[in-house]
């Protein structure tokens, strides 16, 4: 495994929420995949919910909260751009930008 | 049956409505056969099971209310709730489990709310539990989308001047919004400041109550 926490120890970091699609029991919401925020706060280490879901062994993941703009998410159709929506996203979820 | 005939109105004379005690539904029915799973190879006991239906029934949000008014009236407190509104809401002595709570707050300038797009998680050990409309699938698509229309739809009108942040509950942490303190409230003691934070107030879908 790779060793994110470093790398994203630094506030407002840009981060994009990976646009992939697996099955099962993902937390990362499919509005917010392929979008770019700034990451708001490192929240610490959580089991990984795509395991315990299934009742396995979880491993730790870096949950983090990433702050994203209405234009970010919405484009044109933003209600009013510079509103946000925070999220909570695993590590493994966020690619840096 | 006392109207089995063709009249169908109560002596009241409105329509009978039908009663909601129908078929169990699958995942009802899943529920009971775990649950009696559960009991028959000792992993709980009924009166732990009771126990905990009773506690979760005693949570309400007269709890985070209490916690708000303390943040209004006691500038540290509000300090320490904000830094970790898990431990802030301890320290009043609420019961709450392993909830990892965080509080956002109100000011002039910014309207926190909360959503949980994915499902229905919501600060359940301090304020019991969600009100029906935030499980909507509305609800929980159109907060994200357009909040500022569905707090209309909910008698808040917010000013240009003031940013909205939505949170969305989509993990392990919950989410608890500290309304800003109404206008006019300077001589009110913490018991009746609390009686102005309104349940809905604390999910950013309102404002606490004016002062009488």
């Amino acid at each position: 495994m790779a060793r994110p926490m470093a790398r994203r120890s630094v506030m407002a970091e840009r981060v994009r929420v990976k646009a992939m699609m697996p099955p099962g029991h993902v937390r990362a919401p499919a509005y917010l995949r392929g979008k770019t925020g700034i990451i708001e706060r490192a929240l610490g280490t959580f089991g990984n919910p795509e395991q315990l879901a299934y009742g396995h062994a979880a491993e730790k993941k870096q949950l983090y909260r990433v702050r994203f703009t209405m234009a970010e998410l919405w484009g044109d159709g933003a209600e009013t751009p510079e509103d946000t929506v925070d999220a909570e996203i695993y590590d493994h979820w966020l690619e840096k930008v | 049956m006392p109207h089995d005939h063709h009249d169908h109105l109560s002596p009241s004379g409105h329509p009978y409505r039908p009663d909601n005690d129908g078929p169990l539904t699958y995942w009802q029915r899943m529920e009971i056969a775990v649950r009696e799973l559960l009991i028959e190879k000792g992993v709980v006991t009924p009166a732990e099971i009771s126990t905990q239906i009773d506690a979760m029934d005693a949570r309400s949000p007269a709890n985070g209310a209490a916690v708000v008014a303390r943040a209004w009236t006691d500038p540290e407190f509000k300090s320490r709730l904000l830094a970790d509104a898990s431990a802030a809401s301890r320290e009043m002595g609420f019961d709450i489990g392993p909830l990892n709570l965080i509080a956002v707050e109100n000011t002039d300038t910014v309207h926190n709310l909360i959503v949980c797009t994915l499902c229905s998680c919501y600060p359940r050990n301090l304020l019991g539990l969600p009100p029906d409309w935030y499980k909507t699938r509305e609800y929980r698509s159109r907060a994200v989308r357009e909040p500022r229309a569905v707090l209309r739809e909910f008698g808040v009108t917010l000013p240009d001047n003031v940013q909205v942040r939505v949170h969305d509950s989509t993990a392990d942490m919950r989410y608890i919004v500290l309304p800003a303190r109404p206008d006019g409230t300077d001589q009110l003691d913490q018991g009746a400041l609390a009686e102005l934070v309104t349940r809905d107030s604390m999910i950013g879908m309102g404002l606490p109550r004016k002062p009488l």
